[in-house]
């Protein structure tokens, strides 16, 4: 779950990080009040769940009350990457000498939580020169102990005050993440105040969805949170997907992505659905949506989301493929498309191009689907070959 | 040990559906099973093993060098702790949705242990013919069908895709010396550098064929890995997901599938693996050509 930058810095300030301090603002009434009391020039930024908000003219400045409310009028309302601007922050306009990226991440090689810390702030930490990067992964039961973070700040030749001071925001920033199950953290740029005070402009924070049930008392104060993951906010139809797969804990049959196809795709599971999409693609085909089933959900789950993959607008058939299955039952699988094909008043011989999902209960599978009319195939047809069939069956239907 | 799944096995987490299931099919399949461990529910029996109450009064009465946790994501570090200090030598974790804070620890803990840990988010590992620890394969009859006794190895970051691409080696003629999920999350106990590592010195094992994902960093390690130590074994790479590639910061299924800014690219991977003279199959089909291939 990624957090605005005002909720970040709220949420990181809990472990004493010091930011500038970021008043949130949703309607242009509060504008003027919101400048006057926090004095000019100020910094205007759209609140959004994505990174470069520099570059496509999220962020403004103004040195006049005037200004303030012509960005705000710009940045309010505003698309970003197909999400509208509902929320701005606007805090005063610090002059600073020294900027820095400070981050904690995952080193999946490692397998444990890494700090970063580069003299460029602003930019990306990737593509800073290596002598100005130090990164040191540490144990996450006992954190980066304060010695290690000033040897960080020492091998990129930091001295003094601000040796010790990015040193203590390592650590606790560091502590941050270990303690609310932190994905990424990052205080992108940290600075340096003429009176040498450290102080974040800009935070960015996200938290690992598995783990979210257990930081409920941690994030609940920061009011409402962006549902999205990443990427782009979910359309009607994956929302709905979603609360068809939550609403039964048992198996899965969601994570679906919509996409502008004709082909409606129910495959898994996760390995098998990037398998089979890549290739119906590679086939020429046009997928309308991905989608993962898998653990052997339920039939009505499964009739659930073949119907709303149906009712997609545009759609002219589906694809029912999955890798040999484990311990998902397919002739559950079997009985809930059919179930859900006849759910939106279609016939299932005429809308399902094929059917291949090898492995336990299959026998039984291919029975019930030969019985509706639908084309089966085993597993002496590939996964590759299947999505080529699924393209070529859903062109003539199409036709 | 890991290629020695004979060894008595502890299911912490026998009295759930799934892992109950699991427990009966294996057996039908011929794995070990000697105990099974549910806090409050000593004295009961799954398929006629005794449940205890905790780890330690398991292997009092039992001998078990493996253990399988299947329990619910906020349970999985405590029972993974239990395990080690049992001395459990494998844990195969098939819980999915755990935390990576808690991998990460209990993979610490592991390390001090000099336990290998399999998963988190792993269907399990099998070596045809004579044991299966986990779900891989499914009822007995479908194991039988997929796998057969053989001299390849299938790694795979889907358990879904391990028995896949089993099953289409097995219906040409290709039998597996041992499959294993090794997991769908980003973070995991053994990937396939480490398995590989673990391989070289199997002497039944020639070839192996691993299948990657978006995200992570599992392929572009050992690509590095055989830069450095070129192995004995043949090994061929499927990568599926390739349209992920164009969708940066779009999150899917499995835990660890983010791509961002390039890293954790299928592009990225399949560049470092062929750098490193992996053969990667360009479709699913590719893969019996990569492993008749001479080299």
């Amino acid at each position: 779950m990624r957090l605005l930058e005002h909720q970040s810095k709220k949420l990181l300030s809990n472990f004493g990080l010091v930011f500038t301090d970021s008043t949130p603002v949703e309607s242009m009434d509060e504008v003027r009040a919101t400048v006057e009391r926090v004095g000019l020039p100020v910094v205007l930024k759209a609140q959004t769940p994505f990174g470069g908000r520099g570059n496509i003219g999220a962020v403004r400045f103004a040195e006049t009350v005037d200004q303030a409310v012509t960005a705000a009028e710009v940045l309010l309302g505003m698309d970003v990457r197909g999400t509208t601007v509902e929320l701005i922050s606007i805090e005063p306009k610090l002059n600073y000498e020294r900027e820095f990226y400070v981050g904690i991440t995952w080193d999946t090689a490692a397998k444990l939580p890494v700090a970063l810390l580069s003299l460029a702030g602003g930019v990306d930490v990737e593509s800073a020169k290596s002598d100005q990067v130090a990164r040191q992964s540490f144990d996450p039961w006992t954190g980066l102990a304060p010695y290690k973070a000033r040897e960080m700040a020492a091998t990129v030749g930091l001295t003094g005050n601000i040796l010790v001071g990015v040193g203590e925001v390592l650590t606790k920033l560091s502590g941050a993440f270990l303690a609310c199950d932190g994905v990424t953290m990052e205080i992108n740029p940290l600075v340096t105040t003429k009176d040498k005070i450290l102080i974040g402009l800009d935070a960015r924070v996200e938290v690992e969805d598995e783990a979210v049930y257990r930081q409920k008392e941690r994030l609940e104060p920061l009011g409402e949170l962006t549902m999205t993951a990443a990427g782009r906010p979910p359309t009607p139809l994956e929302l709905e997907a979603q609360r068809i797969d939550v609403r039964d804990h048992r198996g899965v049959a969601g994570r679906v992505v919509e996409f502008d196809g004709d082909l409606a795709l129910l495959i898994g599971g996760g390995g098998a659905s990037l398998t089979v999409f890549d290739a119906i693609k590679a086939h020429g085909g046009n997928p309308a949506n991905y989608c993962e089933v898998g653990g052997n959900p339920t039939e009505e789950k499964v009739a659930a989301i073949t119907s709303l993959l149906l009712s997609k607008p545009g759609v002219k058939g589906m694809a029912v493929i999955m890798n040999v299955v484990n311990n998902t039952r397919a002739d559950v699988i079997a009985h809930g498309v059919l179930m859900g094909v006849k759910a939106v008043g279609k016939k299932p011989a005429e809308t399902i191009s094929l059917f291949r999902v090898p492995g336990n209960w299959e026998a039984e599978a291919r029975e019930i689907m030969e019985a509706a009319g639908v084309e089966v195939h085993g597993r002496e047809v590939s996964l590759d070959a299947a999505a080529r069939l699924a393209v070529e069956r859903n062109r003539a239907h199409a036709a | 040990m890991l290629l020695e799944p004979k060894g008595g096995v502890l299911v912490q987490g026998i009295t759930g559906r799934e892992a109950s299931r699991m427990v009966g099919d294996s057996l039908a399949y011929g794995s070990n099973i000697v105990a099974g461990v549910t806090p409050g529910k000593g004295g009961q029996r799954v398929h006629e093993i005794p449940v205890y109450d905790t780890v330690a009064a398991a292997v009092e009465k039992h001998y078990a060098t493996i253990s399988i946790i299947s329990v619910p994501p906020p349970a999985v570090l405590d029972a993974a702790l239990e395990s080690l200090d049992a001395g459990v030598q494998l844990c195969l974790i098939m819980t999915e949705r755990v935390p990576q804070m808690d991998t990460s620890k209990l993979l610490v803990a592991a390390r001090r242990a000099g336990c290998t840990v399999i998963g988190p988010n792993s269907l399990g590992l099998i070596r045809p013919g004579i044991a299966k620890l986990g779900t891989i394969g499914g009822r007995v009859d479908n194991v039988k069908r997929s796998f057969k006794p053989g001299r390849v190895a299938v790694l795979s970051r889907s358990g879904g895709m391990t028995s896949e691409i089993a099953s289409y080696l097995t219906s040409r003629g290709v039998g597996q010396s041992i499959a294993i999920g090794v997991g769908g999350d980003a973070i995991v106990g053994s990937n396939f550098t480490e398995l590989i590592e673990l391989l070289e010195d199997d002497p039944g094992t020639d070839a192996v064929v691993i299948y990657g994902e978006p995200g992570g960093a599992a392929e572009e390690q050992l690509a590095a890995r055989l830069k450095q130590k070129p192995s004995r074994l043949r090994i061929v790479a499927f990568l599926s997901g390739s349209f992920v590639d164009d969708l940066e910061g779009v999150r899917f299924g499995h835990a660890g599938v983010i791509v961002e800014g390039g890293r954790g690219s299928v592009r990225g991977k399949v560049k470092a693996l062929r750098e490193a003279g992996v053969f990667v199959a360009a479709t699913f089909e590719d893969i019996l050509q990569g492993l008749k291939r001479e080299t």
